[in-house]
């Protein structure tokens, strides 16, 4: 069972409904003015950067415990960017400046140049500080060799999926360190995935090549978010993996449906909280979400996060989508316990409606 | 004689200090995007980008200058985002980007909002681009395509206001050389059996509403035989074709179709950093006018297939340079032809 092993020893109610984060929080302010220092400074050296980081790392892994959070990640403090941090640390990448994504939001798109090579481990370290520090079972983001591949301009390699496979080796070399270092539950992020939907099958190809020779009980989680899901679904669920992260909250739950035929049979990771609207979400507003997963899975099968990454929220926003999001989810588990909520008839509702 | 013009088809990266400056003057989140209302230090920090991209342009040695269309953080939906008949809600993915724009709900009458007009006037304000000015717009079917409709409920109303509304800005626009209207939607959710005819006439009116030549630019691949056909009926000066993308497919239509006395070629990668250099460019002119042996175009326009937002500004520069080099060599080696 690669759920279970999550579920707090003093939980609260019978029923467990699995709360965590898709990975990157708000950094703290002087953690910025830190990085200006160490990238524009002479007199502050690589020792300096680590320990800021660590005690940026262990401030936020307790703030996201304090929120009451199942499992933790350290809001990735130590991380620039989703693609940019693993670039920086493979051989066959540069950079030639920053690249719109959204709005005001960019990123240090990198160029492949040449064949990537895998130098030195990317995450070990991040893994092994949060795990110390952390009271709570710790999960490990990482960006999938699609995304890594996509996200890239390719000046090297024939065509993506070469490209792709190549950095699925690489991120199966990885995740083996990480599981050796303790890890359990891996979250590949692939939001390239939702921008050339078409290309699932490579996706696919690369996850058989990342979770080759993992143990049974190491959780694999896929996240893919912005896009339009009915192009993966059902194709998804032939994917090697444990749970499908998904956002939905952005776009009200529009695209709910498309889970429900044909029946979902993988762990669910819902999207409750919307990432882009500063405001904090009521915790009764929350709960209405949550409910929206119970038309997909069970209870037992349900994991409830923000919709993706909440590194672009003001912090104190940040903080009150999670502990909100975590009072909302024992609502509705103690709901469900004493039968307030049918989750059932909401799964056989939702079902019937398909159908029709 | 043809006459080959080094242009873009607009939509330029942000100089990288006006990333970061309006980054903090505006903000991350949906609601910190532009509205049409900017005034003081953001108003200010644009017209000093939109200098700088200009002058990025005439040191390049481009032929036609664009305004960079740097405002449009929605992407070609900016239009609708900032009037005020428009909502934006929920943000969603720009074509098979990674991308995304506010999703504008038309939920009013779309009347004249000259916002276009507007950028170009701080164009034209610019010293030395009058004779090479070139307006950028997204075209009708486009522009409907990116949009949600729910005011005028039908689907033909709808791309005829989107068409008037485009004719009305278009008309406020200062003195332009080129109109350049992008119509990738054309070709990425091409109009069915029908709705194409209405694509061509609404492409069209806009045309008509403007002096200056008009090239309607298509890609990320080549459009359906059907949509060409019905493209070239459009009193329009040129076609933009893709042919980084799929450089056969456009080549058959052109050869089975025809196409417009001008011509607009997607030649250099608008996507991709690596950077094709003038000698390339030149020969890929070469090879298409070579491989439409029954036409003699008015003007070639050489450009990138794509929007140039997705480069980082080092590379735009080098692909800038490359175009206009590139038609400077073509331009030698054909003259070298006629003289032989």
């Amino acid at each position: 069972m690669t759920r279970e092993q999550f579920r707090p020893d003093d939980h609260p109610n019978e029923q467990f409904i699995l709360s965590t984060v898709v990975g990157s929080y708000p950094k703290p302010k002087w953690l910025d003015r830190v990085r200006e220092r160490y990238e524009e400074a002479d007199d502050f050296d690589d020792a300096n950067w680590a320990e800021a980081t660590d005690d940026a790392s262990r401030l936020i892994t307790h703030e996201h415990e304090r929120a009451g959070l199942d499992v933790v990640v350290d809001g990735e403090m130590r991380r620039n960017e989703m693609v940019e941090y693993f670039a920086e640390r493979i051989d066959g990448y540069e950079f030639n400046g920053p690249v719109k994504v959204w709005g005001h939001n960019y990123f240090d798109k990198p160029s492949v140049v040449e064949d990537v090579v895998y130098d030195d481990s990317w995450l070990v370290d991040e893994f092994a500080f949060t795990d110390d520090v952390a009271a709570r079972p710790v999960k490990v983001p990482i960006t999938g060799p699609y995304t890594l591949a996509s996200w890239s301009f390719n000046e090297s390699y024939d065509d993506d999926r070469a490209l792709a496979l190549d950095l699925a080796d690489l991120v199966n070399e990885e995740i083996g360190k990480l599981v050796e270092a303790g890890a359990r539950y891996i979250q590949i992020d692939e939001p390239a995935l939702a921008t050339t939907p078409d290309d699932h099958a490579i996706v696919g190809d690369c996850l058989d090549r990342i979770v080759a020779g993992l143990p049974e009980d190491v959780r694999i989680g896929l996240h893919v978010c912005y896009g339009d899901y009915s192009r993966i679904y059902p194709e998804i669920l032939e994917f090697p993996i444990d749970e499908f992260d998904v956002e939905l909250a952005n776009g009200d739950y529009e695209q709910l449906d498309v889970f429900k035929q044909p029946e979902f049979d993988l762990d669910l990771a819902l999207g409750v909280t919307d990432v882009h609207v500063a405001e904090v979400e009521s915790v009764e507003a929350i709960e209405a979400n949550i409910e929206k997963g119970l038309e997909i899975v069970p209870p037992e099968r349900l994991t409830v996060s923000p919709d993706c990454g909440v590194k672009l929220l003001p912090r104190e926003v940040a903080y009150g989508k999670m502990a909100n999001m975590v009072e909302a989810t024992r609502n509705v588990e103690r709901k469900l316990d004493t039968g307030e909520i049918d989750a059932r008839a909401l799964r056989e509702g939702a079902a019937v409606s398909a159908d029709d | 004689m043809t006459e080959l013009v080094a242009t873009t088809p607009g939509v330029f990266p942000l100089p990288d200090w006006a990333k970061d400056r309006l980054g903090s003057l505006k903000g991350h989140q949906k609601e910190d995007l532009i509205d049409g209302g900017e005034t003081g230090e953001i108003a200010d920090a644009y017209d000093e980008a939109r200098a700088e991209v200009a002058d990025w342009q005439a040191t390049a040695g481009l032929d036609r200058v664009v305004e960079g269309q740097l405002r449009w953080d929605d992407m070609l939906a900016h239009p609708l985002c900032v009037h005020d008949a428009v909502e934006t809600r929920g943000i969603v993915r720009y074509y098979d980007n990674n991308n995304f724009y506010r999703e504008p709900a038309v939920t009013g009458e779309l009347t004249f909002d000259g916002d276009l007009a507007d950028d170009l006037d701080h164009l034209a304000a610019l010293d030395g681009v009058t004779e090479s000015r070139q307006a950028v717009v997204p075209g009708p079917y486009t522009l409907a395509d990116l949009a949600t409709d729910e005011f005028y409920g039908d689907r033909v109303e709808f791309l005829d206001a989107i068409a008037e509304f485009l004719t009305g800005e278009i008309r406020a626009f200062p003195d332009c050389e080129t109109v350049f209207v992008l119509e990738p939607s054309l070709v990425t959710n091409p109009p069915e059996d029908g709705f194409d005819e209405r694509a061509s006439d609404a492409i069209d009116r806009v045309a008509d509403a403007t002096d200056a030549d008009v090239v309607v630019h298509t890609y990320w691949g080549a459009l359906e035989e059907k949509v060409h056909a019905h493209l070239l009926d459009a009193d329009v000066d040129a076609v933009g074709y893709d042919f980084v993308t799929n450089h056969e497919e456009n080549l058959y239509n052109i050869n089975e179709y025809g196409t417009k006395e001008s011509i607009a070629l997607g030649l250099a990668d608008g996507q991709n950093t690596k950077v094709e250099d003038g000698e390339t460019i030149a020969e890929r002119i070469e090879w298409v006018t070579e491989s439409v042996p029954a036409a003699e175009f008015e003007t070639i326009y050489a450009t990138t297939n794509t929007e140039l937002f997705y480069l980082p500004v080092n590379r735009t520069k080098e692909k800038l340079g490359s175009l206009a080099e590139g038609v400077k060599l073509a331009d030698v080696d054909a003259g070298e032809e006629v003289n032989a």
